[in-house]
């Protein structure tokens, strides 16, 4: 390389060096390598040099030309990255700042747990039943072989509609007993059901509210035994409750839609309110075998079908199962109470991934 | 149901100590609801004697007294104003712990006279109010002896909750039958020694009102005296709750309690005519021993004297005719009441008595004659007189019945392995008497007091039901009925904790769902609004009438005829009421921002169908502030966008829904609309609410809410999907601005414009909507993105311009717009 080109390129170099911005790059680019640029009218003037030189001078312009071009590029990308680099750090924001809201909605307690009850209930084969909250006398009572003199129709403070339909009277269910008659009704044993719902009483004050939630079972089969019911209940109060080791207790009683009728306790701490250990029990549910009467006034005949029947509080095992002390918030719809109490749209209770 | 555990012991011969009695008592079916167990705490204390009460030299209202418990004399500093020398107290020694106050006592200095224990007043034993001073004991009181056995108090009260099925077990004897049944104890023999008629009596009963009373026992005695009962008498029933009145009345009540069997005694004396008549109510008045005035009518059964009417049979007599003390001659009434009939006059006067309690129950007919006698016997032993023979009328009702028990129906039936043996000695502990066995039976008679099992009596069938069914059902109930009641007696002294717990056989290998397709829709539909921000909410079905009127209707057949309160009379119409209201509530309490649903019920009508399952939902107030976007209020298109996430996650077509710009009344007339399936079905209801409305309830701000109706949107067709058209070829999208009259509806431009070219328009999309007064009056423009999607190949220009053109005069000739 003669002392032109070596000239030529110190020039380039020092002029990349000075290059701040693609404009002045591509300047340069054209002023070197242009269709005018020093080098490109070099290389046309090749032809002008002597024939013994020219290969030499050929080769060496060349070189230089794709050298500087490479160079020129390198610069180029140089450029863009500290541009970008530039760029970025101006549009630099403060991550720490809020995002944009987006509210989380919740599920409410009750219908929690009356989703855990399908899915538990549902694992030992039982449907989820319904039936209607206006009711006549006859499914909340009579066909639950509870007669017109019977104190249970005091004890139960029910509401009535006014109206009859086929000649009884319109109630709020006061229990969702009637779903079992509705279902027996309606279709053939065997029969495995609970029926979760609202239910009325004419009651209101600390511990008491005058529309709850039960959850009512029903299985009818021909060789169920009170055996089968309490393996029912341990069973499902155990994996409620998520106590493998829950203590249960069956205590004689009287429903009369049943016969014989339990009363179920479960173990607890009084004082804690611990489920499960402290040698207390608290009572939580009445149960039976459903009595041959209700079978027979549903048009079954007891001496081919037998089953059992259970009752439960959905407030109450709720309270019990989350520490909530208080019924009344259940209902009042208080958005703190919500939000506190609320479960997660997004986990519903699966048995796979635990209830 | 109240006893102490010494008149327990009067019929049951155990030393079963008071945990294991009432433990058994709750497994067997006597749920014990508490026990009291006053004496413990009073233990310590002793009866004393006051040898000298002094003044205190250093206090003018204190005694210093010198007082002999038993254990020499002791000094005691006294504040009661009639501590006095010589008198009976009760003294609490150091070291004892003061039932009132809880404190506990130490010998002390008080005002340098030494103190070394206590007398006690009423209310610092915890037994009453009383504390002007010590108590003061008779004079014969036993100095040492410990004050709560002297006193009655070391007897613990047990109170059990007696089921409506078990009358007898209103009764101290039911309840140790039970217990020695289940191996706690002997139940003593009980005879009534007959008392001899010693005259003819005066008086006698008449029926007219046999289908209440049969039948009716009563004896006339003379010559009594009626004063305070002994202090057994008395302490017996005082810790039972009941108030000591005098002996006669006493006795009444004592056998209430001990044999469950009411008894009342009426004063002769106050008594016209010879004949005490069972008959139906007239509507007269009189007053009862309870306190109030009772007017029987014609269903209720009174007993009368030729002057009116002296009782409510059954139920409560009249003060008229009550014992006192001046009372010299009575006649004993001892009858057996139909329990359906008695617990309905109960009802209808809203009386709860003892009487009436056991009566409704029902009362063992066959202990009427020996009942008789006791109580006889009782009044001559505490009131002295003569018996006149007993008079007697009607017959006694029936009851002798026979049931039998299959001894594997305890297995097959109750799940419990019980020998044949031990049911048989159960059964016959609790008073059924073996007639007639073999290996696989037993048939027992039901006692008489048993008037639970093999009760009989008819099903309560539906109408409509096929001849063969009901005879079959008729014939089953009987079979089986009496059957299931022995077992239950059987389990429930075996112990029902006893019988094994076997779980369920699985009905499948993998378990069917436990819910419906609707059901899990509604599921679905819960997670779906939660995840969209709103607080699930549960509320009354019921709220004032005023307030569900606002919500379209609040018919009479759905106002509750009993309410427990005005403001909770009337089942509502929409769920979205019950949100407004709480809304407004939480908006009292200062958040006023917020996002509610509630899944539940809207009732239309009370006959069946009229309750329909609807989803509402309610955003009120404003979105909340942010740096980054200003707040603004909750509006129509916050509630259109969750009904239709909700319609679109019930797999509703959504190509088939129509908005259209009325809405009920409840919403804003101009902000709200109505989302259909086709032309005429109603899915549900979105819009800003009425600002009348929400003034009226108490929201300050705006709302926007919906509703959608569960019973409207149908099941999803259950198909397998075509294979989707995914096309190889670039959509096209090209922009149009429309001017159109204001009062067209956005939808119509769409859906006008969707349908120019149904192959080839995959997606219509309104990006700006713009109103100014650059534009005509009452026009607006605007603005859609419409997404051509070729499909067989690509698209030239002069296809792209054709399509564009006929979207334009498609728009054009559906809603009269122009390009702009």
């Amino acid at each position: 390389m003669n002392d032109e080109l070596q000239a030529l390129r110190a020039e380039a170099d020092s002029a990349l060096a000075a290059c701040a911005d693609p404009r002045a790059l591509e300047a340069l680019r054209v002023g070197l390598l242009g269709r005018s640029g020093r080098l490109t009218l070099l290389l046309r003037d090749l032809g002008k040099t002597a024939p013994e030189a020219r290969r030499e001078r050929g080769a060496a312009l060349n070189r230089l030309r794709d050298e500087l071009a490479a160079r020129i590029e390198a610069r180029g990308a140089e450029l863009e990255a500290a541009a970008l680099a530039a760029r970025l750090a101006a549009e630099r924001v403060d991550v720490t700042l809020p995002p944009r809201p987006r509210e989380n909605g919740t599920i409410h307690p009750i219908s929690r747990t009356m989703e855990e009850m399908a899915a538990i209930f549902g694992a030992m084969g039982f449907a989820v039943a319904e039936g209607p909250d206006v009711e006549d006398d006859w499914r909340n009572f009579g066909a639950l072989n509870i007669p017109e003199h019977h104190s249970a129709r005091q004890d139960m403070d029910t509401f009535y509609l006014p109206g009859e339909r086929e000649g009884r009277r319109r109630v709020l269910r006061t229990h969702t007993s009637p779903v079992q008659i509705r279902t027996m009704l309606a279709s053939p044993p065997p029969i495995r059901v609970i029926a979760p719902g609202r239910t009325y009483r004419a009651d209101h004050d600390a511990t008491h509210s005058p529309m709850f939630h039960q959850c009512e079972g029903l299985a009818i089969d021909r060789d169920l035994t009170l055996g089968h019911l309490k393996g029912c209940l341990i069973d499902f109060l155990r994996a409620f409750f998520a106590a493998p080791a829950l203590p249960v207790r069956f205590r004689a009683s009287y429903f009369p839609f049943t016969e014989p009728s339990m009363e179920v306790d479960i173990g607890w701490n009084r004082r804690t309110g611990e489920i499960g250990r402290g040698g207390d029990w608290l009572e939580i549910l009445g149960s039976g075998m459903v009595h041959p009467r209700v079978l027979a006034n549903c048009g079954l005949d007891p001496r081919e079908w037998q089953g059992f029947a259970f009752g439960m509080g959905v407030e109450r095992v709720t309270m019990l199962k989350h520490g909530i002390n208080d019924l009344r918030p259940f209902y009042e719809s208080d958005l703190r109470w919500l939000r506190h109490y609320g479960f997660s749209p997004f986990a519903p209770p699966m048995l796979h991934e635990g209830v | 149901m109240k006893f102490t555990r010494a008149w327990l012991g009067e019929h049951l011969d155990s030393e079963a100590p008071l945990a294991t009695l009432t433990e058994r008592l709750s497994a067997i079916g006597l749920e014990v609801e508490g026990v009291e167990d006053r004496g413990a705490a009073l233990a310590p204390f002793r009866i004393a004697h006051v040898v000298e009460a002094a003044r205190h030299p250093n206090a003018d209202r204190l005694s210093a007294c010198k007082v002999d418990a038993g254990e020499g004399i002791v000094s005691v500093v006294c504040g009661a104003p009639n501590a006095r020398t010589g008198m009976k107290a009760v003294f609490a020694p150091p070291g004892s712990v003061i039932p009132g106050s809880g404190v506990t006592l130490k010998v002390g200095q008080i005002r340098g006279v030494e103190s070394a224990g206590m007398l006690l007043s009423a209310r610092e034993m915890g037994l009453g109010a009383d504390h002007e001073g010590i108590v003061e004991l008779p004079a014969d009181a036993p100095v040492g002896a410990p004050y709560a056995a002297w006193a009655g108090l070391d007897d613990p009260v047990i109170e059990i909750a007696v089921t409506p099925n078990r009358g007898d077990a209103l009764a101290v004897r039911g309840v140790a039958r039970d217990l020695a049944a289940a191996g706690l104890g002997r139940l003593k023999p009980w005879a009534a020694a007959p008392v001899a008629g010693a005259f003819a009596s005066r008086w006698r009963f008449a029926i007219e009102m046999p289908e209440v009373c049969p039948y009716v026992l009563g004896r006339t005695i003379r010559g009594l005296r009626n004063g305070a009962s002994p202090r057994w008498l008395a302490e017996r029933l005082e810790a039972v709750g009941l108030r000591p009145i005098n002996a006669l009345v006493d006795i009444t009540n004592f056998f209430t309690i001990d044999l469950g069997r009411p008894l009342h005694v009426f004063d002769t004396a106050k008594l016209s005519g010879g004949v005490l008549t069972l008959r139906p109510g007239r509507g007269e008045r009189f007053a009862g021993l309870h306190g109030r005035e009772v007017s029987p009518g014609a269903e209720d059964c009174v007993i009368a004297d030729a002057a009116g009417v002296q009782a409510l049979a059954g139920v409560v007599g009249g003060e008229a005719s009550g014992c006192d003390a001046g009372t010299r001659e009575i006649f004993l009434e001892c009858a057996w009441f139909d329990p359906r009939r008695i617990a309905l006059t109960g009802r209808r006067h809203q009386i709860a008595s003892d009487a009436r309690a056991r009566f409704e129950r029902g009362i063992d007919v066959a202990l009427m004659p020996a009942a008789v006698e006791a109580a006889s016997r009782m009044i001559l032993d505490l009131c002295g007189g003569e018996a006149s023979e007993v008079v007697a009328a009607g017959t006694p009702p029936a009851w002798e019945r026979q049931a039998r028990l299959r001894f594997a129906r305890l297995a097959e039936l109750g799940g419990a392995a019980v020998a044949p043996e031990r049911a048989v000695a159960i059964l016959g502990a609790l008073g059924f008497e073996e007639r007639a066995r073999d290996g696989a039976s037993v048939t027992v008679a039901v006692p008489p007091w048993r008037r639970d099992v093999a009760a009989g009596g008819g099903l309560d069938l539906p109408p409509g039901m096929a001849e063969a069914a009901v005879r079959a059902a008729e014939a089953g109930a009987a079979a089986i009925e009496p059957e299931a009641d022995l077992v239950e007696e059987v389990l429930r002294i075996v112990g029902l904790d006893s019988v094994p717990a076997v779980s369920l056989p699985r009905a499948a290998a993998v378990p069917a769902a436990s819910l419906d397709p609707r059901q899990g829709r509604v599921a679905l539909a819960r997670r779906l609004l939660a995840g969209l921000g709103l607080q699930e909410c549960v509320s009354f079905s019921f709220l004032a009438a005023g307030e569900a009127a606002r919500f379209g209707q609040a018919p009479a057949s759905l106002r509750l005829e009993n309410p427990i309160a005005s403001d909770l009379d009337q089942l509502r119409p929409t769920p979205l009421a019950s949100l407004v209201l709480a809304a407004a509530r939480n908006g009292a309490r200062g958040f006023a921002d917020g996002a509610l649903f509630e899944i539940g019920p809207g009732f239309t009508e009370a006959a069946e169908g009229g309750q329909r399952l609807m989803a509402a939902g309610l955003r009120a107030g404003t979105t909340a502030r942010h740096w980054a976007a200003p707040a603004r209020a909750r509006d129509a298109f916050d509630a259109k966008a969750d009904a239709l996430a909700l319609l679109g996650a019930l797999e509703v077509p959504m190509a088939a829904l129509t908005v259209t710009t009325e809405a009920p009344a409840h919403y804003h007339p101009g902000r709200a609309g109505t989302i259909r399936q086709g032309p005429r079905l109603v899915l549900g209801h979105f819009g800003e609410l009425h600002p009348a409305l929400l003034g009226a309830m108490g929201i300050s701000g705006r709302a926007a809410g919906f509703e959608v109706d569960f019973e409207a949107v149908a099941p999803p067709r259950a198909r397998r999907r075509a294979a989707p058209a995914l096309s190889p070829f670039q959509p096209l999208r090209r922009d149009f601005a429309f001017l159109v009259g204001r009062e067209v509806a956005a939808e119509a431009v769409l859906r006008a414009a969707r349908a120019a070219e149904r192959e080839l328009i995959a997606e219509v999309a309104l990006f700006d909507v713009y109103e100014g007064p650059e534009l005509a009056e009452g026009m607006r423009s605007l603005a859609l993105e419409v997404v051509f999607q070729p499909r067989e190949k690509s698209l030239t220009e002069a296809e792209i311009e054709a399509a564009c053109a006929r979207v334009v005069a498609a728009v054009a000739a559906a809603t009269g717009a122009r390009l702009r």
